[in-house]
Order: C-alpha cells, then structure tokens, then sequence
C-alpha cells in the first residue's frame, strides 16, 4: 500500500503539508515572503552548521599548512604516503610527452584544454574515470552571470558573493570573476549550449540563494549536463587535444628548477605507473564528496576523492579555505535508491515552500546555503523533522506548490530530469512533496591561487572546485558552474603561455615527494596509509572479512 | 510500524535502528553476468553490485542518473525480452540476469563548429549512415531516459535540426541506443551536433548579455570594482544588508530603485 507512491508511513505526514498548503500557496501569490535572517541572526543558526563542530576537525602536522584545522578526513589523506616509492620510479623514461597537461576531465580541465589548444600548443587531458564524468555533469540549478544591465551588473554580484562567503574570499578573485562571468557566458552561447530563452534570445533567469537580482541562468534542470556535453564535444574536435581515460595523477613531477613539469599517471586497468613529461600543468581534479565527511551522505560523482589537493600540497602548494565544507541544504533522504541525491535550489526558487512536521514553514528558502543547511539541522534537532522508516529524518520540500503558482505541468517540463527519477520510483513529484536533509555537496576551499589560477609553482595552474579563495567560506548556487568557466579560461591560456615561453628544459623529479615522507616521518606519524585515495571503497565488511589473500601474487589478488 | 527515530543527535541519525532493518531486508536472487549472488531487494543494481562484492573502476560515474556511465542490458526469468537500464537508477527485480555495458564503440566525426552554416545537408555529410536508419523503433525502446530517439532521428533526416534538439535534450549519452542499432547510427552524437547548432545558430542570441560584455569591455566597472576591493569587512556588510532585493514574483520589467550601478 502507498500515499502518492511514497509508503504508507508516511500518509499521515504528507496531508499535514496537504493541510496547510492552500493557505501557503496564498501567501506566495500575494508576495508575502518568510523574513530573511539578519547578518546576526546567521550567526547564530551557523552555529548548528557541521563546519562549527570542532571534533571533527584537527590540526594538520605537516606541510605547508601545518598548523591549519581541516576535518579530518581530509587531514587522514595529507597525512599519508605517496601510492608508490619515489626511488623506484624511473623519470628519464617517459611515456608521454606534452606541452600541457590538464588533470582532470571535468569542466574546468575541458575548458581549460579548449582555450590552451586554441593556443596552438599540444594538450594532453589525463581522467581518472572517462571524460566528463564529473560533478560539472550533475550540477543542475545554474550559472550566475550579470547579464541584465538594467537591474544588474557586477557590482551586484560581486556583493552577493562576498556576503554568501562571509566577507573572506579573496576580493581580487570575486573582482576577476563578477567581470568575466558575462563573457563566460557568452562564450558558451556561442558554443551552443542550449539555455533556457525568451523566444527574442532574452535568457530566463531566477533566484538563487543569497542573490539580490535574478542572475541565475539555465538550460532547464540540466544546466551542467548542456555546458559539460557541449563543451566535451567542442574538445573533442581539437586535434591537438588527447585524452587519457582511467588515467589518474598520482604525484605531481617537479624539474630541478622547481617548476612543475608532468605527472606519474595510474592506469587503473593495467595497473602501470606511468610518466608524463608536460611544460606546464592545470589541476582541475574537482572536489571531496566521495570523503563523506562528518558520516554525510553525498550528492557527488563517485571520482570525487580530493586528489588534487593531495597532490599539489606534497608538492608545496599551501590551503586556503579548507576548514569549511558545503552541505547543499537539499539532499534525497527518501526513497533510499536515490539517497543523497541533489535536488536542485530551482525548486526553491520556484516557490516550493520548506515546511516542518506540522506542514509549518520555519525558514526562508533563499538564505545563503550553509545557514539554510544548518537552519533545517536545528529544525530536525528540535524535533521537528519528519522521521522516515528506516529511522533517518528531513523536511518537506513542497513541490506540488510549483504546479500551483505556475500552471500543471510546469514541474515537470521545468525539472524533467527530477520528475522522470521519480516517477520511475512511483512518485510523482507534482503530486507528492520531497523528503530533504542536507548533503554533502561542494569543496569551498582548496589549493591556493590567485586570479591568474597561478600557484607557488611556476608552471603549476589550478581552476575549479580543487581551488581555495573565491567563494570564501560558502559558496553560492550558480558560481560553481561560472567558477569552471571563467578560471578554466585562465588557466587554459596561462599555462599555454607558460609552456610557449616561460618553461624551462631540466632534469624530472620526485625529490619533493620523498622531503614529504621525511616530514611525516619526523612528525611521528607512522602509518601505512596512502593518497591520494582515487575511488571509494563501499565494500561490506562481511565481504571484506573474506577477502584473505595472504599476498598480491600473479593475476589475482 | 515507525520505528524510534533519533533527533537529538548531528550524526547520521539512528544507525542501530538502520542495521536491525537490514536484518529484516528480503533478499533476492540475481545473476550478475551469470552468476547468482543475493542481494536485498530494494537496492539498485550498482549498489546491489557493490553489496555482492564488486568494486567499480568503469560502469560507475556520477551514480544520479546523468552521466551515462552505468548502462546495463538485463533479462528477466521466462522472458524473451531485452530490457535496459542505468545501473544507477534500477532498482534489482528477482532474478533478473545483467551485464554492463560499460563502453561501445561508435563513429564519431570530427567537425569545426565556428565553420557550420547550421543547413542540415551539413549534418547529412558528418553522418551519411543516419540514413541506413530503417526506422524500427529499437532505440526508443533502447533508451533509459524516455526519449522518442527513432522520432528525434526522423527530424534529422527531414532536416528539422530544432525538433531533434528538443527531443533528445534529456539524453545522457548513454549509447544504449546505438548498442541496438540495426543501421548502426550513432544517434547521441548526431543529437549533439543538432543540440549545438540549435543553441549556437537558430536560437537567437542574447542581446542584453552582448551589451554587458561591451560595457564590460569599454571599462564601464572598472572604477566600480576597484573600489569595492578596497572596502573593509565593515563597509561591504553595510552595502550587503541594503542591497535591494529583486522580488521573488517580478517580470522581466522590474527595475531597482537604485541605478547609480546598473547600465543605464
């Protein structure tokens, strides 16, 4: 038996949010809003934010950052061993040999590969799984651009950006991005991708959280799908760019020079470390949620293990930004098959209300992401979520309201991808409400750069999500997929730059690596643990219990 | 049946009441290439798999339903039927025997976008085998997202490069379609060529964007955000709380009170 094809259990719940929703659907129409919290009031929700637990952090004792409180699941990589033995890796035999490498093949490595190929120089794309299997893919809401110039320009969003990280981030980094986003953005309409437009080209745009003008374009809730698609094609067609799938870094590889120059590369299948000599390189290996940090469920791609942190802090590059991780505040809680799975900010923006136990809205649904995340913590600590059979606990996302507001069927031609998933469950999200809790969801910090995605390694650039500095503290909806554009843009064309004029031909090594393991040595770490971590492990114990080969001998292990 | 549900706790919540659950989970029988392992019905197939033991380097990506990675052809006992699926969103049935279909090999051409016209005889020259199609309908069925693939071709052959880009907007790149392809056409990268040509050449481009470029580009903010980097934490937080927030129900017609920052 079932209730709008959730189960039972939950009829008595969905008809509390039935119950209230005519009364709530008025308040919309009449553009009565829930009052925004005041910067104070922020203050003290972030308080049941997970960033604020300080047990689940700790300082790290190596590196360039030592000293630096990061959680400790990113702590338990940095302060590991390197996959292999330094020693043992032959450098003068090199098995590829570029002018630049991007590592990564999201949308900030494709980006960036594009405009250095444009460039006239040889890329070489190394992916840990096959390209374009990466969070760019899954991101759905948007991309916030300054596009209308009669209510908005890039002093609005450099605003917006600044308050959603709490005033940290770096004001060269958000400068650099408020003005390039619209060229970005116009980049990508040239490439094709399809957004969401007025039948005279006027792009459709909406709130997200944190935004004081509607800045968020879309291509309905695809947006990262249409831009990662379109611009993999784009950089298949480049001659001069090749791709090396199931090819993940490992280490960086510096010169004698101290410039970065190549990578030891992992194929997954054969099992090779292999040598891949570049005269300059991008790191774009995307973010963390495959870490699960603090126990949290995550909206991720399975790829997403924070490599590229690990690699560019052995080789020296410091952190920025790291002691703060972002839970998207709406994350699937049921039906289990998509669990954690990311429902998009739209919704919210659309005007599906976020209602409690008693069908009550406590919240409104436009706060930045980090205080909405921690506001529906606190409602569920009170006791005011709504417990599932399986003994897990969210609140209401009230999607029916969007039927209502805009018109039957808006729901599901303007969230096609959410409605199909589940109606395929049985439910229909035009119908039924969605059961949320925050999930994990996006690496606000990383490797520090600067605005020409330069770290303190000549030759070593960086862009996207593997970076620390523009979203500060907390990011909102919609920079994350400008992020990759307008820095994999500068990234692309600096290193190209850099491998045209500024690299330098000398001797390969791994002496950095080697420095590290001395570190932790000194440190008094003694482990047998090694990063970076590549794929998670979801074996069950009981099958792990069984897994009892003495030692790797011959084809099986 | 509500179990005691755990609220005064920031941790997962209640992990006891979760493993006492599994104990009462029915398991269900399936064969994995061929061989049976019992799983917990309920699962979907990749976790079904990763509970049987499997680790996952290929046939696994972005586990939500968007990639394209996990593509999967299953039987079902006493059926004659080919279905298919995406690892990641089918949840197992008993026994239901499966294989991945982590990788296909398909024709790709290579083209210059920026030199595309956007006439349809353009995409007739890329992938003259679009018309080996013989028009049998096996990738509709073939295709995991709902799309009308066989109709979105037929638009491309009758040279409607809007329709075919409408119709298979959902489309993930699975490949399923081109698995069980009698003519052998590689729909999704056709549909990536008409979805391209569609955004880029028909579609009208945005003119209020260009004119923000331009501006942009003359050095209409440069003075603006000049200033802005050199605000201290106290003053930015001034500006933030009184900025004027666009209404959540205006038209495209709104305009703020204050146009001291805007382009007019």
């Amino acid at each position: 038996m079932s209730y709008l094809g959730y189960p039972d259990f939950f009829e008595p719940y969905i008809k509390k949010v039935e119950e209230t929703r005519p009364a709530r659907v008025e308040k919309r129409k009449k553009g009565e809003e829930f009052p925004f919290m005041s910067l104070k009031e922020r203050e003290e929700i972030l308080k049941y934010h997970p960033d604020y637990r300080e047990e689940g952090k700790r300082e790290l004792r190596v590196g360039p950052s030592k000293g630096y409180r990061i959680a400790h699941e990113f702590a338990d990589l940095l302060e590991a061993k390197s996959r292999v033995d330094p020693d043992r890796v032959d450098l003068t035999r090199v098995d590829y040999d570029t002018d630049v490498l991007i590592i990564g093949g999201g949308g900030a490595g494709t980006v960036a590969a594009i405009i250095a190929a444009e460039y006239g120089v040889e890329v070489l794309m190394a992916t840990k799984l096959r390209h374009g299997d990466a969070n760019t893919m899954m991101a759905e809401g948007g991309i916030q651009a300054a596009s209308k110039g009669e209510k908005d320009s890039p002093y609005y969003h450099y605003l917006d950006v600044m308050g959603g990280g709490h005033f940290k981030n770096d004001p060269e980094i958000v400068a650099t991005f408020v003005k390039q986003a619209p060229d970005a953005l116009r980049w990508l309409e040239s490439l094709g991708v399809m957004f969401s437009k007025y039948p005279d080209g006027r792009l459709e745009s909406m709130h997200g959280g944190g935004t004081c003008r509607k800045r968020m374009h879309y291509c309905a809730d695809l947006s990262g799908m249409e831009i990662m698609r379109t611009l993999r094609d784009e950089a298949r067609n480049k001659e001069n760019i090749k791709v090396l799938e199931f090819c993940p870094a490992v280490e960086l590889i510096l010169n004698r020079r101290g410039q970065c120059a190549g990578a030891l590369l992992y194929n997954l299948e054969t099992e090779e470390y292999l040598v891949c000599k570049a005269k300059a390189v991008v790191l774009a290996t995307g973010g963390c949620g495959r870490l699960h940090i603090q126990g949290f469920m995550t909206t991720n791609h399975y790829g997403a293990t924070a490599d590229g942190i690990v690699l560019g802090y052995r080789a020296g590059v410091p952190l920025a930004f790291m002691h703060t991780v972002q839970y998207h505040p709406t994350g699937v809680v049921f039906p289990e098959q998509i669990e954690g799975w990311l429902i998009t900010e739209r919704f919210r923006s659309e005007g599906a209300d976020i209602v409690n136990v008693h069908g009550e809205k406590f919240v409104n649904e436009r706060e930045p992401r980090d205080v909405e995340s921690a506001r529906y913590i606190k409602e569920c600590l009170d006791g005011k979520g709504i417990p599932t059979p399986t003994g897990k606990v969210g609140v209401w996302l009230d999607s029916p309201m969007i039927d209502i507001l805009h018109g039957e069927g808006r729901v599901r031609t303007a969230f096609v991808g959410k409605w199909k998933v589940y109606y395929r469950l049985g439910i229909d999200i035009s119908k039924a409400p969605m059961l949320v809790y925050p999930t994990l969801h996006y690496q606000n910090g990383g490797l520090k750069n600067n605005s020409e995605c330069e770290t303190v390694i000549p030759g070593l650039y960086v862009a996207g999500e593997v970076t620390g500095g523009l979203h500060g503290e907390n990011r909102l909806m919609g920079n994350s997929l400008m992020d990759i554009v307008v820095f994999g843009r500068i990234a692309g064309r600096n290193a190209a730059l850099f491998a045209k004029e500024k690299a330098k031909e000398d001797k390969l090594t791994l002496e950095h690596v080697k420095r590290y393991h001395e570190e932790l040595e000194k440190a008094g770490i003694v482990t047998d643990r090694v990063s970076p971590m590549l794929l998670p492990d979801y074996t069950r114990p009981e099958v792990r219990q069984k897994q009892l080969t003495a030692a790797y001998l011959g084809t099986l292990r | 049946m509500r179990s005691e549900v755990n609220m005064n706790s920031q941790d997962p919540p209640d992990v006891s009441v979760r493993e006492e659950e599994k104990k009462a989970v029915k398991l269900i029988p399936i064969y994995i290439m061929g061989k049976r392992y019992e799983v917990p019905e309920g699962l979907t197939i990749m976790k079904a798999m990763e509970y049987a033991g499997y680790k996952f380097i290929r046939g696994c990506g972005c586990r939500g339903g968007t990639c394209g990675a996990c593509g999967t052809v299953y039987r079902k006992p006493g059926d004659y039927k080919l279905q298919v699926a995406l690892a990641c969103q089918k949840t197992v049935e008993p026994g239901m025997y499966l294989a991945q279909i982590p990788f296909f090999p398909v024709n790709r051409a290579r083209y210059d976008f920026a030199k595309l016209s956007g006439a349809p005889e353009e995409i007739f020259r890329l992938y003259p085998e679009l018309f080996r199609c013989v028009a049998c309908n096996a990738c509709t069925k073939a295709c995991p997202q709902g799309i009308e693939v066989m109709d979105a071709i037929s638009a491309l052959k009758q040279g409607n490069i809007s329709e075919a880009a409408q119709l298979s907007f959902d489309c993930i790149q699975c490949g399923l379609c081109t698995s069980r392809c009698f003519g052998e056409l590689a729909q999704y990268h056709m549909f990536q060529v008409a979805r391209r040509i569609y955004g880029g050449k028909i579609v009208a481009r945005a003119k209020h964007l260009e004119e923000m470029v331009r501006a942009i580009d003359e050095g209409k903010f440069d003075d603006i955000l000049e200033e802005l980097k050199k605000k201290g934490e106290k003053e930015l937080k001034q500006l933030y709380e009184s900025r004027e927030i666009e209404p959540v129900g205006s038209g495209e017609d709104w305009v703020p009170k204050d146009k001291a920052y805007l382009l007019v």
